[in-house]
């Protein structure tokens, strides 16, 4: 050890520790004056349970760190961990920002933590079952009424319902911040939908991947066994007599900020991502709407804030509620954690009574201080925040009805508003947060830090996660610190001073589990998005497929005649919308044609253009996100790369863009190869394969209709697009001469049940998909999709295609014309019937008087 | 005064309803001031889950859900409602306005709780201090409490317009104040907005009114209709009734409903459907005074 080392204390464990360490990441690692720092001690020293961190990332050196840093960044690409930011014009979902160096808490310390945390929950739950129960809080003036009567959060319809266990508060969460001195304030407290826990473990299997070394040394202890705390004490919840409750998540939807952590969470918890339409009251009991019928649910977990959650009672213009929610839990039918009026005690103007209430409710000293509030309902804070108003932050007490924007007004504006109403307002000491490592692309930075810390309720007690979600700011002296406005969030190690014990969710908790060959029935809605994604999916190929053909024919090399080849491709666009021949006179101006067909692969604001496709399929990928594996999402999210068109500004000429639509075939293909590998074939692979199926059928049915009114429709060079754009070239060369003939080109294309892309293999696995479908075999006779289905696969059957080599044109007038037009006149019906037996989930309507 | 109520509703829809869910509360509520008997509330088609309970304010109401399929709709209401003459208090002995406001300040007294509730913003009401202004002329310095809201109630009486088609049962009352024209219910939520922007407890009242006939004319049956008020808390007379469509203060011709801190507390059916369309919707009021 170099010449000087001493003791430092630290809680009441002494460590020796090395003083001055040289060269290294912790040489030059600046910090704030007057600011508590996690990693630096006071004399200049790194904190003792830094040390062992600080040593592996020497060991790493600053370029390996930074190679990691970049694989960190690919991990949440490849993941799809985002985070999706409210008015964003450039797309509404932004990848997660994770700083790799982790926050690190000594053992000691987190036990303070720990103890105090569980106090607060324990306390905020009393206070919930009183303002819901027998108010006796406020009759004895511990707490002003108006902390409950001027709330918007106090919901009056649940006034009196009691939830099992007395528990309202299942999940809570709490922003911790550091003050100089060093103590650890609760600056929030969430109680409504404590958000995170998620992006926390996210960031935890990020980390700790990136950095396994660091990660084993540091002996961390582990998360997991708090979401297994969290399942457990879900599933205690159901009052059902089931071995197997069913909890859901419900979801706001896809658009809501935290939609990946709730995908996420719904799936590494086992549970069903729902929204709102979803479920159904039916006799006071909760049901989930499949495609095999309606199933019982026992739990919700709830990501919709309360006053939405039943339009019945509540917010009457909810769209994302259940109708008859309240109803069902008054009778005891099914659990919401958090409780419905949970949110109430989220408010600040709460936070001055709390030490209070702590005597008086559990008869102890509240272990951890709020951050200093002032609620102007009591005259003499109103009187100390109008004094004061530059040196405090001054904001609502309850979330209002209407905005005040506390931050846009003026000081007078502001003090008249706190006269008027002064129960609606509160004001805090503005927070000094300490600061925490971060790594800026070469070295250590201190930046800004809060964690919010999570707990959940078991039998028990509360329980808390070993970890968090730590946020840092944007810039070092910013104290804002929102993952909306720019700051990035870092895993939370606690260490332990016993020996970790690793613990999975994938274990059967030792009890013997029920083989089982069929998955959880799949919800109507997300049998719906399938069948959308299937279709999208083969949209997009079936376009790009079209697009390429009518570039490769563009090409001037080929020389005259173009035109009457490159038109059926164009016409087929035109049937599906997704073109308009009428305007321009393509055949003369070709610089039209080409600009129009590149609008069509990179213009995002034009409907139906590849790039909009792809665009949809994502947000529909999205939408599917907790029943497909990682590797659909991966492909799927590539679609944006493959389509974005070049940065630099130059002209993008035809021949560039094949190369593209090659790519993006690729990718097409290698989503159906994954779908079809990887799903297990359970409903939501046999929906994607129905709506693939059908949109194939159409966009075929189309091509060929168009390419038989041709006048050249026999000429081998048309024949040849045919054959290209069913990927049957070679099929067909092996089978026949090199020029090819107009009957046996549609025998293979429409009639060879063997050729993936011909007509009757499609309509072939679509009687196989329906015959398999849930409610097909309820009643003895066909139901009206078989009906579609049979009658399609005969009158393909019996079609002869010889009767085109013997015709002299026009060839669409033909049995074949006849055939061809029918079956693609059929589709949308087989497609309506599959939407009324299976995605029928009407919307949701309100009528009063 | 007896009276014998019939409150009919009617939906049409113009698609299949799978399911709905509803809440009345059309049946009117006990107290002091009135008896109700031969209760009734009938619901086509048949509901498959029903029940009575009384909501957070204490009004009756029925909730229930039809799951058959159906494409009409119809609830209908009936009791017997004995109303007794109520004398009105004498307004000049109620206390000063400011005195009744101070106690609803820092700190309320665990006695005052219950009209505390009826001091805030709701739902459908906003306090602004323009609408303070609206009311201190009505409130000079020391002015008792209720002659006060008498004069307010005949103020918004005379200078806010009745005008059946000028608003919904959406209009914000931002926009009343702004136009000065609606209806009854428009003008119970002007009136409250009003009181409790300075600072008083007010709160609304649903319920129906008695209709005379022209003289001459016999009594047009179901052609009543719903009515709504507002109510001032007094220290001295507890809740105190005043009818500002009519400029009068309630007896024995008002029937009360139900009561609440404005109107979305009380809406008389409620429902939540799962299909349906649109919907045509018929709602008609019999009040008829018995002997």
């Amino acid at each position: 050890m170099p010449d000087s080392a001493q003791t430092e204390v630290t809680g009441d464990v002494k460590t020796r520790i090395a003083v001055g360490r040289k060269g290294g990441m912790f040489d030059g690692y600046a910090h704030i004056a007057g600011v508590f720092d996690e990693m630096r001690a006071p004399n200049g020293d790194a904190r003792p349970h830094f040390e062992t961190l600080l040593s592996e990332l020497d060991a790493l050196g600053g370029e390996e760190i930074q190679r990691r840093r970049d694989s960190c960044e690919q991990i949440i690409h490849e993941q799809g961990i985002t985070y999706t930011v409210y008015g964003d014009a450039s797309g509404t979902e932004r990848p997660w920002r994770l700083d790799p160096i982790p926050l690190v808490i000594a053992p000691q310390e987190w036990r303070g933590v720990e103890k105090a945390l569980v106090q607060r929950a324990t306390l905020i739950n009393r206070i919930l079952a009183d303002c819901y129960g027998k108010q006796d809080l406020i009759r004895t003036a511990w707490l002003p009424p108006a902390h409950v009567f001027a709330q918007p959060d106090f919901l009056r319809p649940v006034h009196g319902l009691k939830p099992p266990g007395d528990t309202f508060l299942h999940f809570y969460a709490a922003d911790l911040a550091r003050s100089p001195d060093g103590r650890w304030w609760v600056i929030s407290d969430r109680t409504q939908i404590p958000t995170g826990a998620g992006y926390a473990l996210a960031n935890r299997l990020v980390t700790s991947r990136i950095f396994p070394e660091a990660f084993r040394s540091c002996n961390v202890q582990r998360v997991a066994g708090f979401f297994r705390e969290m399942q457990e004490s879900l599933a205690a919840l159901a009052t059902r007599k089931t071995d197997n409750p069913r909890v859901v998540v419900l979801t706001p939807g896809a658009y809501n900020e935290t939609y990946f952590e709730q995908t996420y969470l719904a799936r590494y918890l086992g549970y069903t991502l729902v929204e709102g339409q979803d479920l159904t009251v039916r006799d006071d009991r909760v049901f989930l709407k499949t495609i095999g019928g309606l199933e019982n649910v026992d739990v919700i977990l709830r990501r919709v804030d309360d006053d939405f959650c039943d339009p019945l009672e509540l917010r009457n213009n909810s769209m994302l509620g259940v109708p008859g929610l309240i109803e069902a839990a008054r009778a005891g039918n099914v659990a919401i954690a958090n409780a419905l009026g949970s949110g109430l005690l989220q408010s600040p103007a709460f936070k001055s009574f709390l030490p209070g209430l702590c005597r008086h409710e559990l008869g102890e000293e509240l272990l951890m201080p709020s951050v200093a509030t002032w609620w102007c309902g009591q005259k003499n804070a109103e009187k100390y925040v109008l004094s004061h108003l530059d040196e405090l932050t001054v904001k609502p007490a309850f979330r209002s009805q209407q905005r005040m924007d506390s931050e846009t007004l003026s000081n007078d504006e502001l003090r008249a508003r706190i006269r008027f109403q002064p129960h609606l307002w509160v004001a805090q000491e503005k927070v000094e947060l300490s600061t925490a490592p971060s790594w800026d692309g070469s070295g250590l930075v201190a930046k800004r830090t809060v964690m919010r810390v999570y707990l959940v309720a078991t039998p028990t007690g509360y329980k808390v996660m070993p970890g968090g979600l730590a946020r840092t700011a944007f810039g070092g002296e910013a104290r804002l610190i929102s993952m909306q406005h720019g700051g990035a969030s870092k895993d939370t190690w606690v260490l332990s001073d016993k020996p970790v014990q690793e613990v999975t969710l994938l274990q059967g908790g030792g009890r013997n589990v029920e083989l089982r060959r069929v998955g959880n029935n799949l919800p109507s809605r997300l049998a719906d998005n399938f069948c959308w994604l299937g279709r999208y999916a083969e949209r997009l190929d079936a376009t790009a497929r079209l697009l390429r053909s009518a570039l490769i024919r563009f090409n001037p090399e080929r020389g005259g005649g173009r035109m009457p080849h490159l038109m059926p491709f164009l016409q087929v666009l035109e049937r599906q919308g997704q073109l308009s021949l009428k305007d321009t006179d393509y055949a003369r101006n070709t610089e039209a044609l080409e600009a129009e067909l590149l609008a069509m692969i990179f213009d995002l604001k034009r409907t139906d253009s590849l790039s909009h496709i792809a665009g949809r399929l994502e947000r529909l990928a999205m939408a599917v996100r907790d029943r497909t594996s990682n590797d659909v999402w991966r492909v799927l999210s590539q679609l944006d790369e493959c389509l974005a068109p070049a940065g630099d500004g130059r002209p993008f000429l035809a021949a560039d863009a094949i190369p593209v639509l090659n790519r993006l075939l690729l990718l097409i293909a290698s989503f159906y190869g994954l779908a079809r590998e990887n799903m297990t074939r359970a409903q939501g692979w046999r929906f994607i394969d129905i709506g693939q199926r059908i949109e194939r059928s159409m966009y075929l049915c189309g091509l060929l209709d168009s390419a038989l009114r041709s006048p050249e429709a026999d000429n081998p060079s048309v024949l040849e697009a045919l054959l290209e754009y069913a990927d049957s070239t070679l099929t067909y060369r092996s089978r026949y001469s090199l020029v090819p003939n107009i009957a046996a080109v549609y025998d293979l294309v429409i009639l060879d049940g063997t050729n993936p892309r011909s007509l009757l293999f499609q309509l072939l696995q679509l009687e196989k998909h329906f015959d398999r479908l849930p409610q097909e075999s309820r009643t003895a006779l066909p139901s009206p999709g078989q009906r579609e289905i049979i009658k399609m696969v005969a009158r393909v059957r019996l079609l002869d295609p010889r009767e085109l080599f013997h015709s002299e044109g026009p060839w669409h007038e033909g049995e074949t014309g006849r055939v061809i037009r029918e079956v693609e006149a059929s589709l949308p019906r087989l497609s309506d019937a599959i939407a009324v037996n299976y995605f029928a989930h009407s919307a949701i309507s309100r009528a009063g008087t | 005064m007896d009276y014998r109520i019939t409150h009919r509703t009617i939906y049409d829809y113009s698609e299949a309803v799978t399911v709905s869910h509803h809440a009345a509360r059309l049946m009117p509520m006990e107290n002091a001031a009135q008896q109700v008997s031969d209760t009734s509330l009938s619901v086509f088609p048949t509901p498959a889950v029903r029940k009575e309970s009384s909501d957070y304010f204490g009004n009756k109401v029925c909730s229930f859900a039809i799951q058959e399929i159906h494409r009409h709709f119809e609830v209908v209401a009936r009791s017997k409602v004995t109303v007794n003459v109520t004398t009105t208090p004498v307004l000049t002995l109620s206390p000063a306005w400011e005195k009744v406001v101070a106690s609803f300040r820092d700190p309320v007294s665990p006695a005052d709780v219950a009209p505390y509730e009826f001091c805030m913003e709701s739902p459908l009401i906003r306090l602004m201090p323009a609408y303070a202004d609206f009311a201190r002329v009505s409130f000079p310095a020391g002015k008792s409490l209720l002659t006060g809201a008498q004069d307010l109630m005949r103020r918004i009486h005379e200078e806010f317009r009745y005008d059946s088609v000028a608003t919904t049962v959406a209009t914000p009352i931002e926009e009343v104040w702004e136009h000065r024209d609606g209806v009854c219910q428009d003008f119970a939520h002007v009136a409250i907005s009003a009181l409790r922007s300075l600072g008083l407890p007010a709160r609304y009242v649903s319920g129906y009114l008695r209709t005379h006939p022209a003289p001459g004319k016999t009594r047009l049956v179901g052609a009543d209709a719903s009515h709504a008020w507002f109510s001032v808390y007094c220290p001295v007379n507890g809740w105190v009734d005043f009818d500002p469509t009519n400029s009068i203060i309630p007896s024995d011709e008002h029937i009360t409903v139900a009561i609440g801190r404005d109107f979305s507390d009380v809406s008389p059916l409620s429902g939540i459907l799962t299909g349906g369309g649109e919907h045509d919707v018929r709602v008609s009021v019999d009040v008829e005074p018995l002997g």
